[in-house]
């Protein structure tokens, strides 16, 4: 990647990142955190809420500023431009929310499927973009086809699961797994690894690290909890931007380096209930 | 087994051996060869079951059964789709359905066209609002006494709660706002939709009229939607005999009929299958009797005319019935002996819905022509069978899915001398809540198909070659292809009525038409070897 700066860009250093994991578990704030990290290396990065609540980049944008791709589709029709929906925000990086109806109502994946689309036909992904990444910040579970809309063919190459030593969230992340899979027979997608956003469990780590062996997979950052995210969260701020000397501050550089350098990409290979529940037992979890 | 029978073995044979092993097991239990035993016992079909992905078959969806069949032929209900638009505009007026408002000022919006169109941004936001905003608007222009609010398949996905927002909208503007569940994709066929028809009428509008119409022989004909003007028929021979009309379901019905079906003495059930499920619920909350009639074919006609006026049991209407009778058979029978020699021994097959498969086999017979082998679309075993077979019907989860009212007797309304008098008369011997079903009056022999495919159409087609084959638009022109007259019988075609005696006079002539043209001589093009 360091030079990409000197050579002609190609298809190949354009990289699409899905981030998914439980919800809660904490994937628009590691997301931006990150994001912040690779923006400070001198990368280009979009993000793309697919989530209807549309905070995936409050941090980056500094508040809630960003008027969704859907809610500006409704409003503007057809005369759409690519500036109506993408601010810049930390960095020079550039921000867009699909954003999506208020709970219970309408159809928040039939949301993120048309405003994905509207992005691509705006031009969102085009070269003069100059894009290194794009993020993919995804609500919850892959809970129906919408919400597997970022790994479809063509969109999203790599996916990292954003998981804790939380019984849940692995379950969660296994199930995300089993979506991977089959959307990696069909297109060409592959799981990254996981991002263990520590609860501060037991023998976390080694959890993580180990159902990401059995997954076939990585745990590519344990980023430990550090309440200086909240503090930053509650000024609007990625870590990075708040207190960029802090020690939270090199863990989310030290998850972009590992990101930027991953080599390993795999179709994952999903647990079966009882094997995931039997690693919690070995673990310590139920003693 | 004598030759004949071991060649419809073999075609049978023929039928499901292009089909995978488990297609084939289930399709060899939907194909019988019929067989008439004691008591009317008939081999057990299977039917009103899921169709085997990748078969082509005849099938609509439950929102043509709910908003197409039953509630479309009403003339006075907006029927408003809550949908994209080409749910509507693909099920507008397609049956012929007609209707003749009492006078020029009299609503009728079966002319129009009712969507809330939905687009895009109503899937991802709701379309909840946009159809309140509709209900509004076609109450701002119309004021109609009542709104009906048919649910798509994307609203069932978005989960849009079409009776909140009918009962809502009701309140605000004063009038009958009643939805349907009947996405497009529920139940097994359109079946499921005439159901959920029956059970919104039954909830929201039977029984709202209270005045007692006035008349001598109050009846309700269920299950008779004015195709091709049938009812209208239909209506003219009760009113030379004596008997008073409430209302049809739906044929040439306004709401107001609907409302004051209750105060019938007796209820006549034509399409069993559309529409038993009122008449039971009818009788279990009011007391009204019900049984099986067919005026489809003269001898039918008859038949049932001669039942009502026995149920009744006055000598008067029984006069006025034989007059009628008389007087009509006199023209059918001189019809007969014009179209008869034109065609005798000829074969007919019918495949179509759930009533009209068994009911125009007697009016072919009339002139000759043996149905060598019919079946319906979405007809359940009962329509097959009779209903002495419902007690062993399996419910199945399809059909758990819809929703089955719990009826008791209206405090007010439960009528029990009619119970009573429906007790004396049993005791006669006269039979209610009856229908033998189709099988019983075919012959040994026939083929009975539920659910016909396209492959078996055209195997039966080239094996057993009919003079005229009856189905609906999707199978006319494919039918054709093989030099066979195709009617139609969902529309038909151009023409009707067929009901009652005119109207059977009027399908002779149009039969004949049809088998005897010349054209099918000169289907093979002149350079085809």
């Amino acid at each position: 990647m360091s030079t990409a700066a000197l050579e002609p860009k190609t298809e190949k250093t354009f990289r699409k990142v899905a981030i998914y994991g439980k919800g809660g578990i904490g994937k628009s704030t590691t997301t931006q955190n990150t994001v912040a990290a690779l923006a400070e290396m001198g990368r280009k990065v979009m993000v793309v809420g697919c989530d209807p609540k549309a905070d995936s980049t409050r941090l980056l944008l500094g508040g809630l500023a960003q008027k969704t791709v859907l809610d500006s589709l409704r409003e503007e029709g057809e005369d759409l431009e690519l500036e109506d929906i993408m601010k810049e925000g930390f960095r020079n990086t550039l921000c867009t929310e699909s954003g999506g109806p208020e709970p219970g109502v309408g159809c928040a994946g039939r949301g993120i499927i048309t405003s994905i689309n509207m992005l691509e036909q705006l031009g969102a992904y085009e070269e003069e973009q100059d894009l290194d990444y794009a993020f993919y910040d995804v609500l919850g579970d892959v809970v129906c086809g919408g919400f597997a809309m970022p790994i479809r063919e063509g969109k999203a190459q790599e996916i990292y699961i954003v998981v804790s030593g939380e019984m849940m969230a692995m379950y969660a992340a296994n199930n995300i797994c089993k979506g991977i899979v089959k959307f990696a027979e069909a297109g060409g997608v592959r799981l990254g690894g996981l991002i263990c956003n520590s609860r501060n469990v037991d023998r976390e780590a080694d959890l993580i690290n180990e159902l990401a062996r059995k997954l076939g997979t990585q745990m590519i950052h344990f980023v430990p909890r550090n309440n200086d995210v909240q503090r930053a969260e509650i000024k609007r701020q990625t870590v990075i931007d708040w207190n960029p000397e802090c020690e939270q501050a090199d863990e989310y550089r030290a998850l972009a380096k590992a990101i930027d350098e991953n080599e390993m990409f795999v179709v994952p290979t999903p647990l079966e209930i009882e094997e995931l529940e039997s690693l919690l037992i070995e673990f310590g979890m139920f003693n | 087994m004598s030759p004949e029978s071991a060649s419809i073995e073999a075609l049978k044979e023929e039928m499901t051996a292009i089909y995978p092993k488990k297609v084939a097991k289930k399709r060899n239990d939907q194909i019988m060869i019929n067989e008439v035993g004691e008591e009317d016992a008939v081999p057990e079909i299977k039917a009103n079951t899921r169709t085997a992905p990748g078969i082509i078959t005849q099938r609509g969806c439950c929102y043509a059964g709910c908003k197409g069949v039953v509630l479309g032929p009403t003339r006075d209900i907006v029927n408003l789709v809550h949908g994209p638009i080409g749910c509507s505009f693909y099920a507008w007026l397609t049956r012929r359905n007609q209707t003749r408002p009492p006078s020029e000022e009299s609503e009728n919006f079966m002319n129009y066209m009712f969507s809330t169109d939905l687009q895009d941004d109503e899937i991802i936001f709701g379309g909840e609002k946009k159809l309140a905003e509709a209900i509004r608007e076609v109450y701002d222009i119309f004021q109609p006494k009542a709104i009906g609010v048919f649910s798509t398949c994307p609203v069932g996905l978005i989960g849009d709660d079409v009776h909140a927002v009918s009962r809502q909208m009701s309140e605000e503007l004063g009038i009958n706002i009643f939805g349907f569940s009947c996405e497009g994709y529920k139940g097994v066929s359109q079946s499921a939709g005439h159901h959920i028809a029956n059970n919104q009428l039954f909830k929201h509008v039977i029984g709202n009229g209270q005045e007692v119409p006035e008349g001598e022989f109050k009846i309700n004909l269920l299950g008779e939607y004015n195709i091709g003007g049938d009812a209208f028929v239909l209506e003219d021979i009760f009113e030379r005999c004596g008997i008073t009309l409430l209302s049809t379901f739906s044929g040439n019905s306004s709401i107001a009929q609907f409302e004051s079906s209750h105060h019938a003495d007796l209820n006549l059930v034509m399409c069993h299958r559309s529409i038993n499920y009122i008449a039971e619920m009818i009788e279990e909350k009011y007391g009204t009797p019900w049984f099986k009639v067919n005026f489809i074919g003269a001898e039918g006609t008859a038949k049932s005319l001669r039942k009502i006026a026995e149920y009744f049991d006055d000598d008067g209407l029984r006069e006025r019935v034989e007059t009628v009778i008389a007087e009509e058979m006199a023209k059918v029978e001189a019809a007969q002996k014009v179209y008869r020699p034109k065609l005798e021994g000829k074969t007919a097959m019918l495949f179509v819905g759930g009533s009209r498969a068994h009911h125009y086999q007697d009016l072919f017979s009339e002139i000759g022509m043996e149905t060598i082998s019919a079946g319906y679309e979405f007809a359940h075993r009962d329509d097959y069978e009779g209903r002495k077979v419902l007690p062993n019907i399996k419910m199945d989860a399809d059909s758990r899915n819809i929703e089955e009212l719990t009826v008791s007797k209206d405090p007010e309304g439960y009528r029990e001398d009619r119970a009573e008098y429906k007790k004396a008369k049993e005791d006669e011997g006269f039979e209610f809540s009856d229908y033998k079903g189709m099988m019983p009056e075919m012959k040994d022999g026939t083929l009975v198909i539920d659910d016909i495919s396209e492959h078996e159409t055209e195997l039966l087609l080239k094996r057993l070659k009919p003079d005229i084959f009856c189905a609906g638009i999707k199978e006319k022109y494919g039918v054709q292809k093989f030099g066979i007259p195709c009617k139609q019988l969902h529309s038909y075609d151009y023409g009707g009525p067929y009901a009652g005696f005119a109207g059977a006079i009027n399908f002779y002539e149009d039969i004949d038409r049809m088998v005897n043209a010349s054209v099918w001589k000169h289907l093979k093009a002149p350079w085809a070897g």
